[in-house]
Protein backbone atom coordinates (compact mmCIF):
# COMPACT_ATOMS: atom_id res chain seq x y z
CA UNK A 1 0.00 0.00 0.00
CA UNK A 2 1.24 3.59 -0.66
CA UNK A 3 0.43 7.05 0.79
CA UNK A 4 -2.08 8.83 -0.68
CA UNK A 5 -2.66 13.06 -0.22
CA UNK A 6 -6.16 14.29 -1.13
CA UNK A 7 -6.64 17.80 -0.53
CA UNK A 8 -10.00 19.76 -1.19
CA UNK A 9 -10.02 22.83 -3.96
CA UNK A 10 -12.43 24.90 -4.96
CA UNK A 11 -13.23 24.80 -8.76
CA UNK A 12 -11.55 28.08 -9.01
CA UNK A 13 -8.49 30.11 -10.82
CA UNK A 14 -5.70 29.95 -8.55
CA UNK A 15 -6.51 26.98 -6.28
CA UNK A 16 -4.01 24.49 -7.06
CA UNK A 17 -1.67 26.89 -7.71
CA UNK A 18 -1.75 27.61 -4.05
CA UNK A 19 -1.05 24.01 -3.58
CA UNK A 20 1.42 23.07 -6.27
CA UNK A 21 3.94 25.95 -4.49
CA UNK A 22 3.27 24.99 -0.60
CA UNK A 23 4.64 22.19 -2.45
CA UNK A 24 7.19 23.42 -4.42
CA UNK A 25 8.69 25.57 -1.83
CA UNK A 26 9.14 22.46 0.91
CA UNK A 27 10.92 20.61 -2.07
CA UNK A 28 8.39 17.83 -2.20
CA UNK A 29 8.48 15.82 -5.18
CA UNK A 30 4.88 14.93 -6.85
CA UNK A 31 5.20 11.61 -8.21
CA UNK A 32 1.46 12.00 -9.82
CA UNK A 33 -1.58 13.36 -9.79
CA UNK A 34 -4.68 13.30 -10.73
CA UNK A 35 -8.04 15.56 -10.11
CA UNK A 36 -12.13 14.62 -9.47
CA UNK A 37 -13.77 17.54 -10.56
CA UNK A 38 -17.75 18.56 -9.84
CA UNK A 39 -18.83 21.89 -10.88
CA UNK A 40 -17.96 23.78 -7.88
CA UNK A 41 -15.18 22.02 -6.52
CA UNK A 42 -12.66 19.23 -7.12
CA UNK A 43 -10.28 17.02 -5.17
CA UNK A 44 -6.65 17.18 -5.43
CA UNK A 45 -5.20 13.65 -5.31
CA UNK A 46 -1.01 13.33 -5.12
CA UNK A 47 1.61 10.68 -4.78
CA UNK A 48 4.83 12.33 -3.45
CA UNK A 49 7.86 11.65 -2.54
CA UNK A 50 7.21 12.55 1.32
CA UNK A 51 3.51 12.14 2.55
CA UNK A 52 4.40 12.63 6.03
CA UNK A 53 5.42 16.09 5.62
CA UNK A 54 3.67 16.89 2.56
CA UNK A 55 0.90 16.43 4.89
CA UNK A 56 1.81 18.35 7.99
CA UNK A 57 3.08 21.09 5.97
CA UNK A 58 -0.43 21.59 3.69
CA UNK A 59 -1.82 21.49 7.33
CA UNK A 60 0.17 24.00 8.18
CA UNK A 61 -1.25 26.47 5.85
CA UNK A 62 -4.91 25.80 6.39
CA UNK A 63 -5.48 23.33 3.55
CA UNK A 64 -8.44 20.63 3.93
CA UNK A 65 -6.26 17.54 3.20
CA UNK A 66 -6.16 13.93 4.14
CA UNK A 67 -3.79 11.18 3.49
CA UNK A 68 -4.88 7.56 3.43
CA UNK A 69 -3.61 4.12 1.87
CA UNK A 70 -4.28 3.59 -1.74
CA UNK A 71 -3.42 0.01 -3.60
CA UNK A 72 -0.44 0.89 -6.01
CA UNK A 73 0.87 -1.89 -8.15
CA UNK A 74 3.40 -2.42 -10.28
CA UNK A 75 3.32 -2.94 -14.36
CA UNK A 76 5.45 -3.53 -17.02
CA UNK A 77 5.93 -0.20 -19.06
CA UNK A 78 4.24 -1.43 -22.39
CA UNK A 79 0.90 -1.80 -23.99
CA UNK A 80 -1.73 -3.60 -22.13
CA UNK A 81 -0.09 -3.14 -18.98
CA UNK A 82 -3.45 -1.45 -17.36
CA UNK A 83 -5.50 -3.93 -18.91
CA UNK A 84 -3.97 -6.92 -17.18
CA UNK A 85 -4.76 -5.10 -13.92
CA UNK A 86 -8.09 -4.53 -14.60
CA UNK A 87 -8.93 -7.79 -16.36
CA UNK A 88 -7.51 -9.91 -12.84
CA UNK A 89 -9.59 -7.59 -10.56
CA UNK A 90 -12.89 -7.69 -13.16
CA UNK A 91 -12.79 -11.14 -13.32
CA UNK A 92 -13.30 -11.38 -9.70
CA UNK A 93 -15.92 -8.79 -9.75
CA UNK A 94 -14.15 -6.18 -8.09
CA UNK A 95 -14.64 -2.46 -8.99
CA UNK A 96 -12.68 0.00 -9.70
CA UNK A 97 -13.67 3.58 -8.01
CA UNK A 98 -11.14 5.65 -9.42
CA UNK A 99 -7.27 4.79 -11.02
CA UNK A 100 -4.59 6.81 -12.82
CA UNK A 101 -0.66 5.93 -13.56
CA UNK A 102 2.80 7.14 -13.65
CA UNK A 103 5.65 5.72 -14.97
CA UNK A 104 9.22 5.82 -13.28
CA UNK A 105 12.52 6.99 -14.16
CA UNK A 106 13.85 4.20 -16.02
CA UNK A 107 10.79 3.80 -18.55
CA UNK A 108 10.94 0.30 -18.36
CA UNK A 109 7.97 -0.24 -15.38
CA UNK A 110 5.10 1.79 -14.60
CA UNK A 111 3.07 1.88 -11.49
CA UNK A 112 -0.82 2.32 -11.03
CA UNK A 113 -2.86 3.77 -8.33
CA UNK A 114 -6.09 2.03 -7.21
CA UNK A 115 -9.08 2.58 -5.06
CA UNK A 116 -11.49 -0.60 -5.26
CA UNK A 117 -14.48 -1.58 -3.33
CA UNK A 118 -12.81 -4.85 -1.82
CA UNK A 119 -9.60 -3.79 -1.09
CA UNK A 120 -8.27 -7.13 0.80
CA UNK A 121 -9.22 -9.23 -1.82
CA UNK A 122 -7.87 -7.07 -4.47
CA UNK A 123 -4.71 -7.64 -3.02
CA UNK A 124 -4.91 -10.92 -2.63
CA UNK A 125 -5.73 -11.78 -6.19
CA UNK A 126 -3.39 -9.13 -7.63
CA UNK A 127 -0.59 -11.26 -5.41
CA UNK A 128 -1.86 -14.59 -7.20
CA UNK A 129 -1.00 -13.27 -10.40
CA UNK A 130 1.83 -11.92 -9.24
CA UNK A 131 1.53 -8.90 -9.50
CA UNK A 132 3.55 -6.80 -7.23
CA UNK A 133 1.76 -4.72 -4.89
CA UNK A 134 3.62 -1.29 -4.01
CA UNK A 135 4.98 0.13 -0.44
CA UNK A 136 5.51 3.71 0.34
CA UNK A 137 9.54 2.76 -0.38
CA UNK A 138 8.71 1.89 -3.42
CA UNK A 139 7.48 5.94 -4.38
CA UNK A 140 10.01 7.66 -2.74
CA UNK A 141 12.99 5.77 -3.98
CA UNK A 142 11.73 6.32 -7.55
CA UNK B 1 -29.23 35.19 41.54
CA UNK B 2 -30.60 38.47 41.62
CA UNK B 3 -28.95 42.00 41.28
CA UNK B 4 -31.78 43.68 42.59
CA UNK B 5 -34.23 40.89 44.04
CA UNK B 6 -36.93 43.01 44.95
CA UNK B 7 -37.35 44.50 41.13
CA UNK B 8 -36.33 41.22 39.70
CA UNK B 9 -39.11 39.00 41.78
CA UNK B 10 -42.35 41.36 41.47
CA UNK B 11 -45.20 39.02 41.09
CA UNK B 12 -46.76 39.65 37.91
CA UNK B 13 -49.51 41.81 39.39
CA UNK B 14 -47.17 43.97 41.03
CA UNK B 15 -45.64 44.21 37.90
CA UNK B 16 -48.36 45.03 36.12
CA UNK B 17 -49.24 47.98 38.86
CA UNK B 18 -45.96 49.46 38.60
CA UNK B 19 -46.12 49.50 34.85
CA UNK B 20 -49.22 51.12 34.22
CA UNK B 21 -48.43 53.57 37.07
CA UNK B 22 -44.95 54.70 34.93
CA UNK B 23 -46.41 54.41 31.88
CA UNK B 24 -49.34 57.23 33.17
CA UNK B 25 -46.07 58.80 34.17
CA UNK B 26 -43.78 58.73 30.58
CA UNK B 27 -47.01 60.11 28.46
CA UNK B 28 -47.01 63.04 31.19
CA UNK B 29 -43.66 63.30 31.04
CA UNK B 30 -43.54 63.43 26.83
CA UNK B 31 -46.41 64.92 26.08
CA UNK B 32 -44.93 67.69 28.40
CA UNK B 33 -40.97 67.62 26.82
CA UNK B 34 -41.40 66.15 23.31
CA UNK B 35 -42.06 68.31 20.67
CA UNK B 36 -42.19 65.22 18.34
CA UNK B 37 -44.79 63.31 20.65
CA UNK B 38 -46.89 66.62 21.16
CA UNK B 39 -47.54 67.13 17.85
CA UNK B 40 -47.79 63.56 17.09
CA UNK B 41 -50.47 63.39 19.88
CA UNK B 42 -52.66 66.42 18.34
CA UNK B 43 -52.87 64.87 14.97
CA UNK B 44 -54.31 61.69 16.55
CA UNK B 45 -56.43 64.01 18.74
CA UNK B 46 -55.15 62.05 22.10
CA UNK B 47 -55.03 63.60 25.46
CA UNK B 48 -53.51 61.93 28.07
CA UNK B 49 -55.97 61.75 29.88
CA UNK B 50 -57.01 58.66 27.52
CA UNK B 51 -54.24 56.41 28.82
CA UNK B 52 -55.39 55.60 32.17
CA UNK B 53 -54.57 51.88 31.94
CA UNK B 54 -51.55 49.73 30.73
CA UNK B 55 -54.28 48.45 28.22
CA UNK B 56 -54.66 51.77 26.91
CA UNK B 57 -51.19 51.88 25.31
CA UNK B 58 -52.60 50.38 22.53
CA UNK B 59 -53.98 54.13 21.64
CA UNK B 60 -50.27 55.26 21.36
CA UNK B 61 -48.99 55.88 18.42
CA UNK B 62 -45.85 53.55 16.95
CA UNK B 63 -42.01 55.11 16.97
CA UNK B 64 -40.14 53.84 13.71
CA UNK B 65 -36.61 54.13 13.22
CA UNK B 66 -37.39 56.61 10.47
CA UNK B 67 -38.53 58.67 13.04
CA UNK B 68 -35.35 59.07 14.67
CA UNK B 69 -33.97 58.99 11.54
CA UNK B 70 -36.25 62.04 9.83
CA UNK B 71 -35.07 63.71 13.49
CA UNK B 72 -31.78 63.68 13.06
CA UNK B 73 -29.67 64.21 15.23
CA UNK B 74 -31.49 65.36 18.53
CA UNK B 75 -35.17 65.95 17.40
CA UNK B 76 -36.20 62.81 19.45
CA UNK B 77 -35.07 64.25 22.79
CA UNK B 78 -37.17 65.03 25.73
CA UNK B 79 -34.54 67.17 27.93
CA UNK B 80 -32.44 70.36 26.92
CA UNK B 81 -29.12 69.26 25.45
CA UNK B 82 -27.43 70.39 28.66
CA UNK B 83 -29.06 67.20 30.59
CA UNK B 84 -27.23 64.91 28.03
CA UNK B 85 -24.22 62.87 29.16
CA UNK B 86 -23.91 60.38 26.44
CA UNK B 87 -24.82 59.61 22.91
CA UNK B 88 -24.41 56.57 20.98
CA UNK B 89 -25.21 56.12 16.98
CA UNK B 90 -25.86 52.49 15.71
CA UNK B 91 -24.47 52.23 12.24
CA UNK B 92 -26.37 53.70 9.30
CA UNK B 93 -26.50 50.43 6.67
CA UNK B 94 -28.76 52.40 5.21
CA UNK B 95 -28.16 56.32 5.54
CA UNK B 96 -27.24 58.67 8.42
CA UNK B 97 -26.41 56.71 12.01
CA UNK B 98 -29.40 56.72 14.07
CA UNK B 99 -28.26 58.84 16.92
CA UNK B 100 -29.60 58.00 20.84
CA UNK B 101 -28.88 60.14 23.82
CA UNK B 102 -28.63 59.71 27.72
CA UNK B 103 -29.34 62.11 30.62
CA UNK B 104 -26.87 61.40 34.12
CA UNK B 105 -30.10 58.60 34.97
CA UNK B 106 -30.50 56.77 31.95
CA UNK B 107 -27.17 56.32 32.40
CA UNK B 108 -27.64 55.10 35.59
CA UNK B 109 -31.08 52.94 34.63
CA UNK B 110 -28.71 51.46 32.01
CA UNK B 111 -26.34 50.44 34.78
CA UNK B 112 -29.05 48.75 36.73
CA UNK B 113 -30.39 46.59 34.20
CA UNK B 114 -27.03 45.65 32.87
CA UNK B 115 -25.70 44.69 36.53
CA UNK B 116 -28.74 42.63 36.44
CA UNK B 117 -27.83 40.97 33.50
CA UNK B 118 -24.29 40.09 34.30
CA UNK B 119 -25.90 38.67 37.46
CA UNK B 120 -28.76 36.84 35.94
CA UNK B 121 -26.31 34.19 34.47
CA UNK B 122 -24.27 33.76 37.31
CA UNK B 123 -21.74 36.56 37.61
CA UNK B 124 -20.29 37.80 40.91
CA UNK B 125 -17.91 40.56 42.05
CA UNK B 126 -15.68 38.06 41.65
CA UNK B 127 -15.43 37.69 38.33
CA UNK B 128 -13.10 39.04 35.62
CA UNK B 129 -15.50 40.40 32.97
CA UNK B 130 -14.13 40.24 29.23
CA UNK B 131 -15.85 42.63 27.13
CA UNK B 132 -14.78 42.13 23.33
CA UNK B 133 -17.65 43.99 22.50
CA UNK B 134 -16.92 47.32 20.20
CA UNK B 135 -16.11 50.04 22.38
CA UNK B 136 -17.34 53.94 20.93
CA UNK B 137 -20.17 54.65 18.99
CA UNK B 138 -21.57 51.13 19.48
CA UNK B 139 -23.58 50.67 22.52
CA UNK B 140 -22.01 46.96 23.30
CA UNK B 141 -18.78 47.74 24.82
CA UNK B 142 -19.97 50.53 27.40
CA UNK B 143 -22.96 48.82 28.15
CA UNK B 144 -21.47 45.79 29.26
CA UNK B 145 -18.43 47.89 30.83
CA UNK B 146 -20.67 50.04 32.76
CA UNK B 147 -22.68 47.11 34.25
CA UNK B 148 -19.46 45.38 35.06
CA UNK B 149 -18.03 48.22 37.10
CA UNK B 150 -21.52 48.39 38.38
CA UNK B 151 -21.54 44.72 39.71
CA UNK B 152 -17.70 44.93 40.68
CA UNK B 153 -16.58 42.69 38.21
CA UNK B 154 -12.86 43.65 37.41
CA UNK B 155 -13.68 44.94 33.80
CA UNK B 156 -11.62 43.91 30.71
CA UNK B 157 -12.25 46.93 28.17
CA UNK B 158 -10.22 44.84 25.35
CA UNK B 159 -13.00 46.15 22.59
CA UNK B 160 -13.18 44.46 19.21
CA UNK B 161 -10.06 42.89 17.36
CA UNK B 162 -6.86 41.32 17.41
CA UNK B 163 -7.71 37.81 18.52
CA UNK B 164 -4.35 36.54 19.24
CA UNK B 165 -4.36 39.82 22.30
CA UNK B 166 -7.63 39.05 23.18
CA UNK B 167 -6.77 35.26 23.89
CA UNK B 168 -3.36 36.00 25.30
CA UNK B 169 -5.47 38.77 28.03
CA UNK B 170 -8.24 36.04 28.38
CA UNK B 171 -5.48 33.84 29.81
CA UNK B 172 -3.08 35.72 31.64
CA UNK B 173 -5.83 37.80 33.26
CA UNK B 174 -7.82 34.74 34.00
CA UNK B 175 -11.43 36.20 32.56
CA UNK B 176 -14.23 34.54 33.70
CA UNK B 177 -16.99 35.65 31.56
CA UNK B 178 -16.53 36.63 28.13
CA UNK B 179 -18.63 39.14 26.46
CA UNK B 180 -18.98 39.47 22.37
CA UNK B 181 -21.46 38.85 19.45
CA UNK B 182 -21.52 35.06 19.36
CA UNK B 183 -20.20 34.70 15.71
CA UNK B 184 -16.60 36.39 17.48
CA UNK B 185 -17.02 33.95 19.73
CA UNK B 186 -17.16 31.50 17.62
CA UNK B 187 -14.08 33.06 15.59
CA UNK B 188 -11.79 33.15 18.97
CA UNK B 189 -12.72 29.79 19.59
CA UNK B 190 -11.65 28.40 15.96
CA UNK B 191 -8.45 30.82 16.38
CA UNK B 192 -8.10 29.60 19.87
CA UNK B 193 -7.65 25.84 18.34
CA UNK B 194 -5.40 27.49 15.82
CA UNK B 195 -2.90 28.49 18.16
CA UNK B 196 -3.12 25.00 20.17
CA UNK B 197 -4.81 26.59 22.98
CA UNK B 198 -7.36 24.75 24.44
CA UNK B 199 -10.06 26.72 26.33
CA UNK B 200 -10.33 23.55 28.84
CA UNK B 201 -6.81 23.59 29.95
CA UNK B 202 -5.35 27.52 29.22
CA UNK B 203 -8.51 29.46 29.74
CA UNK B 204 -11.18 30.14 32.74
CA UNK B 205 -13.87 31.11 31.22
CA UNK B 206 -17.07 30.24 32.89
CA UNK B 207 -19.69 32.35 31.31
CA UNK B 208 -20.18 34.16 28.10
CA UNK B 209 -22.67 36.89 27.47
CA UNK B 210 -23.46 36.81 24.09
CA UNK B 211 -26.06 39.05 21.45
CA UNK B 212 -25.95 41.96 19.06
CA UNK B 213 -27.29 39.09 16.43
CA UNK B 214 -29.91 36.57 16.66
CA UNK B 215 -28.49 33.15 17.44
CA UNK B 216 -29.73 29.35 17.20
CA UNK B 217 -29.91 26.77 19.97
CA UNK B 218 -27.33 24.57 18.36
CA UNK B 219 -24.57 27.42 17.71
CA UNK B 220 -24.99 27.51 21.87
CA UNK B 221 -24.38 24.13 22.13
CA UNK B 222 -21.20 24.84 19.70
CA UNK B 223 -19.94 27.89 21.55
CA UNK B 224 -20.69 26.16 25.00
CA UNK B 225 -18.48 22.97 23.83
CA UNK B 226 -15.60 25.11 21.84
CA UNK B 227 -15.18 27.68 24.65
CA UNK B 228 -16.28 25.05 27.79
CA UNK B 229 -18.54 27.89 29.28
CA UNK B 230 -22.07 28.51 29.96
CA UNK B 231 -23.37 30.75 27.11
CA UNK B 232 -26.44 32.83 27.75
CA UNK B 233 -28.34 35.64 25.43
CA UNK B 234 -28.31 39.11 25.91
CA UNK B 235 -30.76 41.38 24.30
CA UNK B 236 -30.62 45.19 23.38
CA UNK B 237 -30.97 48.03 20.64
CA UNK B 238 -29.42 51.07 21.17
CA UNK B 239 -32.56 53.12 20.42
CA UNK B 240 -34.45 51.42 23.91
CA UNK B 241 -31.21 51.54 26.23
CA UNK B 242 -28.25 49.26 24.39
CA UNK B 243 -27.80 45.43 25.70
CA UNK B 244 -29.79 44.82 29.25
CA UNK B 245 -32.93 45.26 27.44
CA UNK B 246 -33.45 41.44 28.41
CA UNK B 247 -31.02 38.77 29.56
CA UNK B 248 -31.10 35.07 29.77
CA UNK B 249 -30.93 33.52 33.54
CA UNK B 250 -29.14 30.25 34.44
CA UNK B 251 -32.61 28.67 32.90
CA UNK B 252 -31.34 29.17 29.58
CA UNK B 253 -34.78 29.52 28.45
CA UNK B 254 -34.94 32.86 26.70
CA UNK B 255 -34.23 36.12 27.87
CA UNK B 256 -36.09 37.92 30.09
CA UNK B 257 -37.32 41.53 29.86
CA UNK B 258 -36.64 44.35 32.43
CA UNK B 259 -40.22 44.76 32.00
CA UNK B 260 -39.96 47.02 34.96
CA UNK B 261 -38.16 49.37 32.55
CA UNK B 262 -39.07 48.22 29.13
CA UNK B 263 -42.57 47.71 28.41
CA UNK B 264 -42.68 44.96 25.47
CA UNK B 265 -46.13 44.03 23.41
CA UNK B 266 -45.88 42.03 20.29
CA UNK B 267 -47.89 43.29 17.34
CA UNK B 268 -48.86 42.03 13.79
CA UNK B 269 -46.55 43.46 11.56
CA UNK B 270 -49.10 44.16 9.03
CA UNK B 271 -52.23 45.65 10.63
CA UNK B 272 -50.13 46.79 13.84
CA UNK B 273 -52.80 44.99 16.18
CA UNK B 274 -51.50 44.21 19.49
CA UNK B 275 -51.29 40.63 19.30
CA UNK B 276 -52.20 37.98 22.52
CA UNK B 277 -49.64 36.10 24.58
CA UNK B 278 -47.65 33.24 22.77
CA UNK B 279 -48.34 34.72 19.63
CA UNK B 280 -45.32 35.60 17.32
CA UNK B 281 -44.83 39.41 15.75
CA UNK B 282 -42.94 42.35 15.98
CA UNK B 283 -41.57 43.31 19.16
CA UNK B 284 -42.26 46.50 20.52
CA UNK B 285 -41.13 48.74 23.45
CA UNK B 286 -41.85 51.62 25.46
CA UNK B 287 -39.78 52.69 27.66
CA UNK B 288 -41.08 53.83 31.00
CA UNK B 289 -38.47 55.30 32.31
CA UNK B 290 -36.15 56.97 30.19
CA UNK B 291 -35.66 60.84 30.19
CA UNK B 292 -33.07 61.91 27.58
CA UNK B 293 -34.72 60.01 24.43
CA UNK B 294 -38.15 58.01 25.61
CA UNK B 295 -39.76 56.08 22.83
CA UNK B 296 -43.22 55.03 22.86
CA UNK B 297 -44.21 51.84 21.25
CA UNK B 298 -40.85 51.80 19.31
CA UNK B 299 -40.72 48.96 16.64
CA UNK B 300 -38.20 46.87 16.85
CA UNK B 301 -38.32 44.70 13.56
CA UNK B 302 -37.48 41.54 15.63
CA UNK B 303 -39.78 39.08 15.43
CA UNK B 304 -40.34 36.46 18.11
CA UNK B 305 -42.68 35.22 21.14
CA UNK B 306 -43.17 36.15 24.45
CA UNK B 307 -43.23 33.49 27.65
CA UNK B 308 -45.07 35.07 30.72
CA UNK B 309 -44.96 32.14 32.32
CA UNK B 310 -42.96 32.38 36.00
CA UNK B 311 -39.09 30.93 35.46
CA UNK B 312 -37.42 28.30 37.66
CA UNK B 313 -35.19 30.77 38.78
CA UNK B 314 -38.31 32.98 40.33
CA UNK B 315 -38.52 35.90 37.84
CA UNK B 316 -42.29 36.77 36.36
CA UNK B 317 -40.18 39.29 34.14
CA UNK B 318 -41.44 37.86 30.31
CA UNK B 319 -38.76 36.24 28.32
CA UNK B 320 -38.19 36.95 25.02
CA UNK B 321 -37.93 32.74 23.38
CA UNK B 322 -35.26 33.07 21.11
CA UNK B 323 -35.21 36.07 18.12
CA UNK B 324 -36.33 34.34 14.91
CA UNK B 325 -34.83 37.22 13.08
CA UNK B 326 -35.44 41.01 11.72
CA UNK B 327 -38.92 41.27 10.38
CA UNK B 328 -36.33 42.71 6.99
CA UNK B 329 -34.36 39.96 7.07
CA UNK B 330 -37.24 37.77 6.60
CA UNK B 331 -36.70 35.62 3.36
CA UNK B 332 -39.32 34.59 1.02
CA UNK B 333 -37.99 32.02 -1.24
CA UNK B 334 -40.68 30.80 -3.76
CA UNK B 335 -42.83 31.94 -1.44
CA UNK B 336 -41.45 29.87 1.87
CA UNK B 337 -40.82 32.39 4.72
CA UNK B 338 -37.44 31.56 6.25
CA UNK B 339 -35.48 33.12 8.75
CA UNK B 340 -31.62 32.96 8.14
CA UNK B 341 -31.62 31.53 12.10
CA UNK B 342 -33.96 28.68 11.45
CA UNK B 343 -31.15 27.74 8.68
CA UNK B 344 -28.71 28.23 10.91
CA UNK B 345 -30.03 25.56 13.34
CA UNK B 346 -30.43 23.02 11.15
CA UNK B 347 -26.67 23.75 9.75
CA UNK B 348 -25.29 23.30 13.18
CA UNK B 349 -27.04 20.21 13.76
CA UNK B 350 -24.73 18.59 11.45
CA UNK B 351 -21.29 17.66 12.94
CA UNK B 352 -19.52 18.01 9.25
CA UNK B 353 -20.39 21.09 8.83
CA UNK B 354 -18.42 24.25 9.91
CA UNK B 355 -19.47 26.89 12.36
CA UNK B 356 -19.64 29.69 9.33
CA UNK B 357 -21.90 29.91 6.70
CA UNK B 358 -23.19 32.52 4.37
CA UNK B 359 -26.55 32.02 2.49
CA UNK B 360 -26.97 33.71 -1.07
CA UNK B 361 -30.14 34.70 -2.29
CA UNK B 362 -30.47 34.82 -6.63
CA UNK B 363 -32.67 34.58 -8.92
CA UNK B 364 -32.50 32.61 -11.91
CA UNK B 365 -35.21 33.49 -14.02
CA UNK B 366 -38.54 34.22 -11.94
CA UNK B 367 -37.46 31.95 -9.15
CA UNK B 368 -35.68 32.90 -6.74
CA UNK B 369 -32.84 30.49 -4.86
CA UNK B 370 -31.08 30.38 -1.98
CA UNK B 371 -27.42 28.79 -2.07
CA UNK B 372 -26.05 27.72 1.07
CA UNK B 373 -22.20 28.23 1.07
CA UNK B 374 -20.54 26.21 4.00
CA UNK B 375 -16.84 25.63 4.54
CA UNK B 376 -15.66 21.86 4.23
CA UNK B 377 -13.46 20.78 7.22
CA UNK B 378 -10.93 18.24 8.35
CA UNK B 379 -13.63 16.04 9.24
CA UNK B 380 -15.24 15.38 5.86
CA UNK B 381 -12.52 15.29 3.41
CA UNK B 382 -12.02 12.23 1.74
CA UNK B 383 -10.24 10.87 -1.41
CA UNK B 384 -13.76 10.18 -2.97
CA UNK B 385 -15.77 13.34 -4.58
CA UNK B 386 -18.87 11.04 -3.60
CA UNK B 387 -18.31 11.65 -0.30
CA UNK B 388 -18.44 15.53 -0.40
CA UNK B 389 -21.23 14.72 -2.55
CA UNK B 390 -23.21 12.69 0.03
CA UNK B 391 -22.50 15.65 2.47
CA UNK B 392 -24.18 18.29 0.00
CA UNK B 393 -26.90 15.58 -0.42
CA UNK B 394 -27.47 15.66 3.31
CA UNK B 395 -27.59 18.96 3.91
CA UNK B 396 -30.29 19.89 1.55
CA UNK B 397 -32.06 16.81 2.82
CA UNK B 398 -32.03 18.31 6.16
CA UNK B 399 -32.94 21.77 5.06
CA UNK B 400 -35.60 20.19 3.06
CA UNK B 401 -37.24 18.27 6.02
CA UNK B 402 -36.67 20.50 8.37
CA UNK B 403 -38.12 23.76 6.50
CA UNK B 404 -39.77 22.75 3.51
CA UNK B 405 -37.45 24.42 1.25
CA UNK B 406 -34.52 23.64 -1.86
CA UNK B 407 -31.60 25.08 -1.43
CA UNK B 408 -28.50 24.63 -3.23
CA UNK B 409 -25.49 23.63 -1.28
CA UNK B 410 -21.81 24.97 -2.15
CA UNK B 411 -18.61 23.82 -0.23
CA UNK B 412 -16.08 25.97 -0.39
CA UNK B 413 -12.35 25.67 1.43
CA UNK B 414 -12.40 27.01 4.91
CA UNK B 415 -11.26 30.49 5.40
CA UNK B 416 -13.26 31.57 2.14
CA UNK B 417 -16.38 32.94 3.98
CA UNK B 418 -15.56 36.47 5.59
CA UNK B 419 -14.98 35.94 9.55
CA UNK B 420 -16.66 38.86 11.69
CA UNK B 421 -15.59 40.61 14.81
CA UNK B 422 -18.75 42.24 15.06
CA UNK B 423 -21.95 41.34 13.66
CA UNK B 424 -21.77 38.79 11.16
CA UNK B 425 -22.79 39.21 7.54
CA UNK B 426 -24.88 35.77 7.00
CA UNK B 427 -26.78 37.11 4.09
CA UNK B 428 -25.90 37.90 0.61
CA UNK B 429 -29.10 39.38 -1.60
CA UNK B 430 -27.90 39.17 -4.91
CA UNK B 431 -31.44 40.29 -6.03
CA UNK B 432 -31.22 43.84 -4.05
CA UNK B 433 -27.22 44.20 -5.36
CA UNK B 434 -28.32 43.78 -9.00
CA UNK B 435 -31.21 46.08 -8.32
CA UNK B 436 -29.19 48.43 -6.58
Amino acid sequence: MIKQISIFLENEPGRLVKVAKILGNANINIRALTVAETSDFGILRLIVDDPERAYSILKENNIVVVMDDVLGVEVVDKPGGLARIAEILSNQNINIEYVYAFVTNSHEKAFIVLRVDEEERAINVLKENDVRILTSEDVTEI
Amino acid sequence: MYWNKEAETLKRDELEKLQEKRLKSIVNYVYKNSRFYREKFKELNLKISDINSIDGITKLPFTQKSDLRDNYPYGMLSTDMGDIIRVHASSGTTGKPTVVAYTRNDIDMWSEVMARSIVAPGGTKNDVLHVAYGYGLFTGGLGLHYGGERVGCTVIPASGGNTQRQLLLMHDLKSTILACTPSYAIYIAEYAKKEDIDPKEDLNLKIGIFGAEPWSESIRRRIEDALDLKAFDIYGLSEIVGPGVAQECEEQNGAHIWSDHFFPEIIDPETGEQLGEGEEGELVFTTLTKEGMPLLRYRTGDRTVLEYDKCACGRYHPRIMRIRGRTDDMLIIRGVNVFPSQIEHVLMKIPEVGSHYLLIVDKKGPLDILTVRVEVTDKIISDKVKDLMKLEEKIKNSISNALGLNVDVELVEPGEIPRSEGKAVRIRDLRKEKRG
